[in-house]
């Protein structure tokens, strides 16, 4: 296979890796206000994710890192265009990460108050925009003949990428719901149940919506792969919400997950063997050969992460089987 | 290491000693995370032309760092942090081991990607940009082997004299006399080998700097002439619209001797250099600041001399058992605290400022680096709202530091043990 087409897969793989990693830490943060009664309960649920979301955060690093070194026209035309919306994702992603290491060092009311509302609004943020980007991406943006982005940062905000981004938000919101129901017990696994049933009958709604707008103003179905895969992401999702009403709650978050693995790779699918859709001229849109690195590069890149990427996914694995149990009153003392 | 000595002697002690500094630890690795973050957006985000013009070499290092050391460094935290009571102490002690290795696998990677910047190699310009032709001649690219150890050593030094100043702290107030005892011992002698090395390797660096990129050196020196032997300048007053010296203090030959380790060889002076540089790029100014240069060059080598001394006699008054009767030099350590931080920034702006007015030197210039997509308007947003985020979270962070330090180590005795539980003020021990 073409090191250029392995590339984009592999590209692929770090954001679905990281849309179904960070995407239940997402959820597990917005839930955090409305799940969390008092201090110790949002203490637990803060606990569920606290070992994994840095090791998730590195997903997004890594794809990042990949863009940049097998693609960096791709990575350039990117970053350098959305450049306000990616601001915001950054901004997001201090505030929470920084949120989940100090909120604990101090046990007034109000600094823990201030960090758990900067958790929820990082994670509220992220997983709307990272909607918003993704259908971006899908749809097209102004890109001129020298891969330029010529828009601005409100052309990013049409309707259809604030629904693309809703999409996200209820699907990561169900996901965080599912996860923490699978790891606490008693009355919070309750309630974390119940809000998944709540949250996923909404993330059905705008799924639908955003596949029927898919459908007018994107190329995505002419690709039958990628179109099969959008409404197969479609079913998980309905059949995770069946699975959670029949309290498989195990089963409900896997095919969740499925959901979220098969609308991401429907998206890149659909913009495959392009990375960047010009709105202007399909002529300059960047694509994995004219935004990619030399041969050469490709190559040593190849090695280096066919070697790394199975260690890491052993080792993350494992981190999962270390922390498997559920979360408790008791563990809190740490 | 504090907890290596805890599984290997199963002395209470190192244990309590581990957890206050890994709390501190924590603090200030949350910054580091999300500050990171914010660092390999930006080459994409404002530096677009750039990253375009090396993404081809300057990518890769970047990608492997995040698959080599970031993954290995934050998912075996999240193991240390969370497995105290559910891992066996000699994983739970690998996993804090496998952290430092990466946090330095980490260092060097991002080095051999900022050394290319210094000093390209393993390259040809080829289709309008840089490609890489080497692989292992970018990651043996000769400026890494000064940076790296230079840079992490100085880490090591900022670390040993962090944990000398707050244990000097505790000791001024008679706390935990045998933690901080302990902690000042391994952190004096830490101290002292690294600031050893980072002078060392820093005297190296600078000779190789001479050979490599003259007019960093020469502007760091406000050495205008060319001059055999050359003087090293201690005070200057330097005026850079006449580009000369309006007086100095010197001491003859000792420029020749850091440059060649001899007292006589030829050291180019800044106009021979300039005269060169438009002749072989085009016309152009290729002096960068040399006044600021000149001052933070000689701010972090009074620094690495003044560490060394402070090491060297806290060490000896350790060994002499007379540390806790010499108040006035526990202040002292107390407040060199922020010195390894200023020599770190000092040295950055030599290292980058430096390299103006070049983004990459000899191949491409700053002003053809920027992102020509980007508004002005949208630069400075963001460039206010990080400074911001930034100036808060410092705030946050010291205040937690402060916070911390003063509380000192937690007594792990029953009852406080159990009223942390029953309040739910869960910290992180
Ligand atoms: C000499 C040390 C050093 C230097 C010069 C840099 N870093 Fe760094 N970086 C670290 C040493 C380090 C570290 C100590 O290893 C950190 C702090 C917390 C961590 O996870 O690793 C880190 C974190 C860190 C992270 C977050 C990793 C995570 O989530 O675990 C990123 C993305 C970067 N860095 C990227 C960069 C970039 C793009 C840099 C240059 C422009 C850079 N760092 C300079
Ligand atoms: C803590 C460490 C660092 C500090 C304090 C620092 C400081 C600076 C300074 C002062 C500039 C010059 C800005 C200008 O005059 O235009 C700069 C530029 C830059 N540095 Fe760093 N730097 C640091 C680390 C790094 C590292 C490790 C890299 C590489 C990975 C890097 C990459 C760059 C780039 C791409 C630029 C922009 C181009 C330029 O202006 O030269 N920096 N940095
Ligand atoms: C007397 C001792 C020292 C000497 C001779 C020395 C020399 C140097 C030189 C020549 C550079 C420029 C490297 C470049 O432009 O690429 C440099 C950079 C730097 N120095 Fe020092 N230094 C000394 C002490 C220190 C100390 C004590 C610290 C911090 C604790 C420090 C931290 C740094 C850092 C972080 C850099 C920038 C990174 C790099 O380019 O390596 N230095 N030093």
């Amino acid at each position: 296979m073409d090191l250029n087409i392995l590339w984009f897969i592999l590209i692929t793989v770090l954001f679905v890796g990281f849309f179904f990693l960070e995407g239940f830490d997402f959820g597990v943060g917005i839930l955090l206000p409305f799940l969390g009664k008092n201090d110790k309960e949002r203490r637990i649920i803060i606990n569920t994710i606290g070992p994994h979301w840095d090791g998730n955060e590195v997903w997004l690093i890594t794809a990042g890192g990949a863009m940049f070194a097998a693609f960096p026209n791709w990575y350039a035309t990117l970053f350098s265009g959305f450049f306000l919306a990616l601001f915001l994702v950054l901004v997001a992603v201090i505030i929470r990460g920084v949120a989940f290491e100090f909120r604990s060092s101090d046990s007034s009311p109000r600094w823990r108050g201030t960090w758990d509302w900067m958790i929820f609004t990082g994670s509220f943020l992220s997983a709307l925009l990272w909607g918003v980007a993704m259908t971006n991406l899908l749809r097209g943006v102004p890109i001129d003949a020298k891969m330029h982005y010529v828009g601005t940062f409100f052309d990013l905000l049409s309707p259809y990428a604030i629904v693309g981004g809703l999409a996200t938000l209820f699907v990561f919101i169900f996901h965080g719901a599912l996860y923490l129901s699978l790891k606490t017990t008693g009355e919070m696994a309750e309630r974390a149940s119940k809000a998944a049933q709540s949250t996923g009958l909404l993330a059905i709604l705008v799924i639908l919506l955003l596949a029927g707008l898919t459908y007018l103003q994107t190329d995505l179905f002419l690709s039958h792969g990628a179109g099969i895969t959008l409404i197969a992401s479609g079913v998980a999702l309905i059949l995770a919400n069946v699975l959670i009403r029949f309290r498989k709650v195990g089963w409900a978050f896997v095919t969740n997950g499925l959901t979220i693995l098969l609308f991401t790779v429907s998206l890149f699918w659909g913009i495959f063997p392009r990375v960047m859709v010009s709105s202007l001229n399909a002529e300059w849109s960047l694509n994995i050969y004219n935004a990619s690195s030399s041969p050469y590069t490709l190559k040593i890149m190849t090695i280096i992460a066919l070697t790394m990427v199975p260690i890491v996914l052993l080792y993350q694995g494992w981190t999962y089987w270390v922390f498997r149990k559920r979360v408790t009153e008791k563990d809190l003392h740490y | 290491m504090m907890e290596t000595w805890y599984v290997r002697t199963g002395n209470e002690t190192y244990k309590k000693m581990t957890k206050f500094w890994g709390k501190l630890f924590l603090i200030n690795f949350a910054l580091g995370v999300v500050t990171g973050i914010v660092q390999e957006f930006q080459f994409g985000m404002n530096w677009s032309e750039y990253s375009r013009f090396v993404g081809d070499i300057f990518g890769a290092p970047l990608a492997v760092e995040a698959l080599v050391a970031f993954f290995l460094e934050s998912t075996f935290l999240g193991v240390w942090v969370f497995g105290w009571d559910r891992l066996p102490k000699k994983v739970h002690l690998l996993s804090i081991w496998l952290v430092a290795i990466s946090s330095n696998l980490s260092a060097l990677w991002i080095l051999i990607a900022n050394s290319f910047m210094q000093e390209p190699v393993g390259y040809i310009l080829r289709n309008g940009r840089a490609e890489m032709t080497d692989f292992l001649a970018l990651i043996t690219n000769p400026h890494v082997f000064y940076q790296f150890p230079h840079t992490v050593l100085s880490g090591f030094v900022t670390a040993a004299f962090f944990v000398m100043g707050i244990s000097a702290f505790h000791l001024l107030k008679k706390n935990h006399l045998d933690v901080f005892r302990r902690s000042f011992h391994i952190a004096v002698i830490f101290g002292l080998i690294s600031a050893f090395g980072v002078a060392g390797v820093g005297h190296l660096q600078g000779m190789h700097l001479v050979q490599a990129q003259p007019m960093k050196m020469a502007a760091a020196e406000a050495h205008w002439e060319t001059e055999n032997p050359a003087g090293l300048l201690l005070y200057a007053s330097i005026d850079e619209q006449g580009q000369k010296n309006n007086s100095e203090l010197k001491i003859p030959a000792l420029l020749s001797f850091l440059s060649y380790n001899s007292f006589t060889g030829e050291v180019k002076g800044i106009h021979e250099l300039q005269a060169a540089a438009v002749k072989q790029y085009g016309p152009g100014n290729y002096v960068p600041p040399v006044t600021s240069l000149f001052w933070s060059f000689r701010i972090m080598l009074t620094a690495g001399v003044w560490l060394l001394l402070i090491a060297l006699v806290g060490l000896y008054f350790y060994k002499t058992n007379r540390l806790e009767q010499k108040a006035w030099f526990l202040k002292i350590v107390l407040w060199t605290i922020p010195v390894p931080y200023i020599a770190n920034t000092t040295g950055w702006y030599l290292a980058e400022v430096g390299r103006q007015p070049w983004i990459v030197y000899g191949l491409q210039k700053v002003e053809a680096g920027v992102s020509s997509s980007v508004s002005a308007v949208s630069m400075l947003i963001a460039l206010v709202g990080f400074t911001l985020i930034y100036a808060a979270l410092a705030l946050a962070g010291v205040y937690l530091f402060i916070k911390v330090i003063k509380k000192g180590p937690e007594e792990a005795s029953p009852e406080e043990t159990l009223k942390s539980r029953i309040k739910g003020a869960s910290l992180w021990t």
